[in-house]
């Protein structure tokens, strides 16, 4: 039970790889590895939990209460800004391909054109 | 290689990682058992080192202020790749009125926007106190324009984000976070340093420089969406006006 988080990270990590590898669209594809990216955060957060540990805000609370890890929900933000960053290049990419190559699909962009 | 291939390579390769993964993931300590010293030591100072109620805030911005700094500048390239990718081939061409529109919606998405406007504001604010600040508040503040776009017209909407205006504060916010890095070096401590004063903890004009440094990312990051959401939206505009 004590791993069950970590082993929920895995998890979302595999089905986001999984929608990459089997995308017939690029949008799609860019969707699958922000789920895939997603599995970090919960791997970050999972490993900074502290048994009855509270928020490290202490606003209202005591500074001698146990507080979870800050540092980790920090990389988290990080983490986040990032993965949004990649999805917004990767679609105005998807913009131009569809453009050019007139298809979003993968799999119908063998060749390279000069 | 045809698609059937592809998935039976990713099937034996999954394997193959979630046995590495799980692997690696036995090997950390149980769930909630963690006590890491940086994160327990942060715990016990920020308050009183730096006057902010929200360690997490106070690393972002200050324990850890030169990580966001490139963080921050990852999005400034990214929009910037963005903004260069799509916007090339778009002539500024007067833009054909929306066909539908409704004033009941327009009321409804002028409060709303109103409220969230307020609401951004009040989390910025309030970076180095409670839960919030810069990259949430900004967008919060960001999505209360994409608001003005749902609830009325492409037209105002553009009217409120001018693309000037825009680069302007984007480039404030980006540039900004640098200075105050600098001014820090001025006065004669290290980069990104905070050098306060500190105020009372738990009031707004408390914890120093990360105060200041929450508002260049406030900027910085609502502008970013805000343009983000403009460059997408006049390449949709354009399809339109080409398919009919």
């Amino acid at each position: 039970m004590s791993y069950l988080p970590y082993g929920l990270a895995v998890w979302i990590f595999l089905v986001g790889l999984y929608g990459v590898a089997s995308s017939r669209n690029f949008v799609h594809l860019v969707v699958s590895l922000t789920v895939t990216q997603s599995s970090t955060y919960v791997l970050l957060l999972a490993i900074g939990y502290v048994k009855h540990g509270t928020a490290p805000i202490f606003a209202d609370v005591p500074q001698e209460r146990t507080a979870v890890d800050p540092v980790v929900q920090a990389l988290a933000l990080t983490d986040i800004v990032v993965s949004v960053t990649v999805a917004a290049l990767l679609l105005a990419l998807a913009v131009q391909v569809q453009k050019r190559r007139n298809t979003v699909n993968p799999d119908e962009l063998h060749e390279l054109h000069g | 290689m045809t698609r059937r291939v592809r998935l039976a390579l990713f099937g034996v390769s999954a394997g193959g990682l979630t046995a590495l993964m799980l692997w690696a993931v036995s090997g950390l300590p149980a769930f909630g058992d963690y006590h890491h010293r940086y994160g327990i030591l942060l715990n016990k100072v920020a308050v009183s080192e730096r006057h902010a109620t929200n360690v997490v805030t106070a690393i972002v911005f200050d324990y850890r202020g030169f990580d966001t700094l490139g963080e921050e500048f990852i999005l400034f390239a990214s929009v910037m790749g963005v903004a260069l990718l799509l916007r090339d081939v778009r002539e500024d061409a007067e833009r054909p009125r929306d066909a539908t529109h409704s004033d009941v919606l327009g009321l409804v998405g002028i409060g709303l926007a109103a409220a969230l406007l307020v609401l951004g504001l009040y989390v910025v604010a309030h970076g180095p106190i409670t839960p919030g600040g810069g990259f949430q508040g900004g967008i919060v503040l960001a999505s209360a324009f994409v608001i003005v776009y749902l609830a009325g017209e492409y037209r105002a909407y553009r009217r409120l984000t001018p693309h000037p205006a825009l680069d302007l504060v984007e480039g404030t916010g980006a540039g900004g976070y640098a200075v105050i890095g600098i001014a820090s070096m001025l006065l004669g401590s290290a980069f990104l340093h905070n050098f306060g004063p500190f105020g009372m903890p738990g009031t707004l004009a408390s914890a120093g420089s990360i105060a200041l440094l929450n508002i260049a990312v406030a900027l910085e990051v609502s502008a970013a969406f805000v343009l983000l959401f403009t460059e997408f939206l006049e390449e949709l505009m354009d399809t339109r006006l080409e398919t009919g």
